[in-house]
């Protein structure tokens, strides 16, 4: 350890969606590490100190031989301009500064652009649109919510601070005594290190969310219930009347849920119930829903893509304006029914983390990564970038889980590039390739036609 | 005989530090092949802490140590997500873009009760 060991204030974490912005970092500035990471969970405390920068690694290679930025940026734009059906894709685990110039290439390219949503709330993006949104900020949580009810989530192993910071044992103005002030429900399929934080732990059967959901609405309008409805859920009728006696008569209700209800058969219906329950439950008292977002710019990608596009995640552009449609434009989708012909991968692993068929045909298309490490996509990449990481060597824009943009601090310097500066030369040069083959093919065109129209002279 | 349990890849903390390690880093293959099971599942099925399983299904199959976990019912499986947990996932997203990745039916066996070297 060096003497030279600075100390920034107010940094954030970019791990999960939580992004806390109240870390007390000790840098050493020598051995450009993080030695401590105060206010940090286990997660975050490994995101600081597990990040070394590996100087002697190049900053691009090209077919796995080191290569000039340069040469790199030339060869991903080719590749990205000469596509018939480029995709881009990841794009959570970066800046939203980042994110703009994604989208751009997408446009110019006429490709096609998504995030790690769609493998994520996806589901929850079209029940959104499907149902609508009673939502808040976590600050509100924290200051009055008074029911807290966690569904298909386990925020103490994803996203320890949760509780701590936001909604469970957080003291705010109308939660003085914090976890005293609150009642906290975990609904699950199994009983997680969540459901010790819970005043209540209801396990519902695998599959069976909807239907539970859907029943609570029914209670809720005082619908009488099958009989079977236990059998069917694994919830007593006596549990469900006690959720929602507790839910109409919270002060401030919110339901946190998380990916045990969109990644599970059902997917956007089971998000859309919960949707329902909570504009269903404004009848009575103030309550609202969140999802729970993974990466931490995850909810950044959805913002950024809906105000360039419309759309927050599976945009095409084939056809010169953007278009949505989950299960044609999205990633596992494009893959897998091999219509991609080239990829863009930013800040992801889709090598580690989708299904075979998708793998598969990724390993046969040119692939264009950018990753602040090596992974199973950079090692397979045509193109693989090494950049700076979000937050700890970049400053940038991030937005929390509740789409509260939340600016970086910076920590220390990397000697790679940013994610943004390698997509804007990407995009710079995609532009100026695509340029000249729409100026070259006019010029086909107009030599076509004069050739025509002088054969058709007399 | 194989035995049909429900597979839940999910979250976990090791899996959160480990990532962070790096993905082609021995931690993080060792976490995420490893699979919880209920002790009582365990006894009844005669596996041990450190079996090595199979999991299999019509996409493909993965091959984990086997471990005692707590709050898991009879029947489920919980693995930490990581590429063994993508080998049991199918590509087909019913039209919505999201790939079914938990609640996955497994036939499960023992394939060896000795723990490879690492």
């Amino acid at each position: 350890m060096s003497a030279n060991i600075n100390v920034i204030k107010n940094a954030t974490c970019t791990f999960c969606g939580c992004v806390c912005d109240d870390m007390i970092l000790s840098v050493d500035e020598e051995a450009k590490r993080i030695i401590k990471s105060k206010n940090a969970c286990v997660l975050g405390r490994a995101w600081f100190a597990e990040h070394t920068i590996d100087e002697a690694a190049p900053a691009a290679l090209i077919d796995g031989q080191p290569a000039s930025l340069d040469e790199a940026i030339e060869q991903a734009a080719q590749t990205l301009a000469r596509a018939r059906f480029p995709i881009i894709y990841g794009l959570s685990d970066t800046t939203c500064e980042a994110q703009r110039q994604a989208v751009a290439i997408a446009d110019i390219s006429r490709g096609n652009i998504d995030t790690t949503t769609s493998v994520c709330h996806g589901p929850s993006g079209l029940a959104f649109q499907g149902v609508g949104e009673s939502t808040m900020t976590l600050g509100e949580v924290k200051n009055r919510a008074d029911l807290v009810i966690y569904w298909g989530g386990n925020p103490a192993e994803s996203h320890p601070r949760h509780f701590g910071r936001y909604a469970v044992t957080a003291k705010g103005m109308f939660t003085p005594k914090g976890k005293k002030d609150r009642t906290v429900v975990v609904v699950d399929v199994r009983k997680t290190p969540s459901a010790p934080a819970a005043n209540h732990f209801v396990q519902v059967k695998p599959g069976k969310d909807f239907e539970l959901l859907w029943a609570l609405r029914a209670l809720l309008k005082g619908r009488s219930l099958a009989e079977n409805i236990e059998a069917i859920t694994g919830v007593s009728q006596q549990v469900m009347q006690m959720l929602v006696e507790m839910m109409r008569n919270c002060r401030y209700g919110v339901l946190f849920f998380g990916m045990g209800l969109t990644m599970t058969r059902g997917r956007h219906f089971n998000s859309g119930a919960l949707l329902a329950l909570a504009t269903d439950l404004n009848e009575y008292t103030h309550f609202v829903a969140k999802p729970v977002r993974g990466h931490g710019n995850v909810t950044g990608a959805d913002n950024v893509l809906s105000w360039q596009t419309g759309y927050p995640f599976g945009v095409n552009f084939s056809r010169g304006f953007p278009r949505f449609n989950p299960g044609e434009f999205t990633t596992v989708d494009v893959l897998a029914k091999q219509d991609a012909d080239a990829a863009l991968i930013i800040a992801s692993d889709p090598a580690a983390n989708f299904p075979r068929a998708a793998i598969d045909h990724l390993s046969n298309i040119p692939v264009i990564c950018l990753d602040t490490k090596e992974t199973l996509t950079s090692r397979l990449a045509h193109v693989a970038f090494r950049t700076a990481t979000y937050g700890i060597n970049t400053t940038g824009t991030v937005y929390r889980m509740d789409d509260v943009p939340i600016t970086l601090r910076k920590v220390y310097d990397s000697p790679f590039p940013t994610d943004e500066e390698i997509l804007t030369a990407i995009k710079q040069r995609v532009q100026e390739l695509v340029q000249a083959r729409s100026e070259s093919s006019h010029i086909v065109r107009r030599a076509d036609a004069d050739e025509q129209m002088t054969a058709a002279m007399p | 005989m194989p035995t049909n349990m429900l597979l839940v890849p999910g979250r976990s903390k090791q899996q959160g530090t480990t990532l962070n390690k790096g993905k082609l880093k021995a931690d993080y293959q060792q976490v995420t092949s490893t699979v919880e099971m209920s002790q009582e599942d365990m006894q009844h099925l005669g596996f041990s802490e450190g079996d090595r399983l199979r999991l299999s299904n019509a996409i493909g199959e993965a091959i984990v140590t086997c471990t005692a976990g707590t709050g898991l019912p009879a029947g489920m499986l919980f693995i930490p997500y990581g590429p063994q947990s993508s080998q049991l996932m199918e590509s087909d997203t019913a039209g919505s873009g999201m790939p079914l990745s938990k609640h996955l039916a497994v036939d499960v066996e023992k394939i060896s009760s000795i723990q490879p070297v690492t």
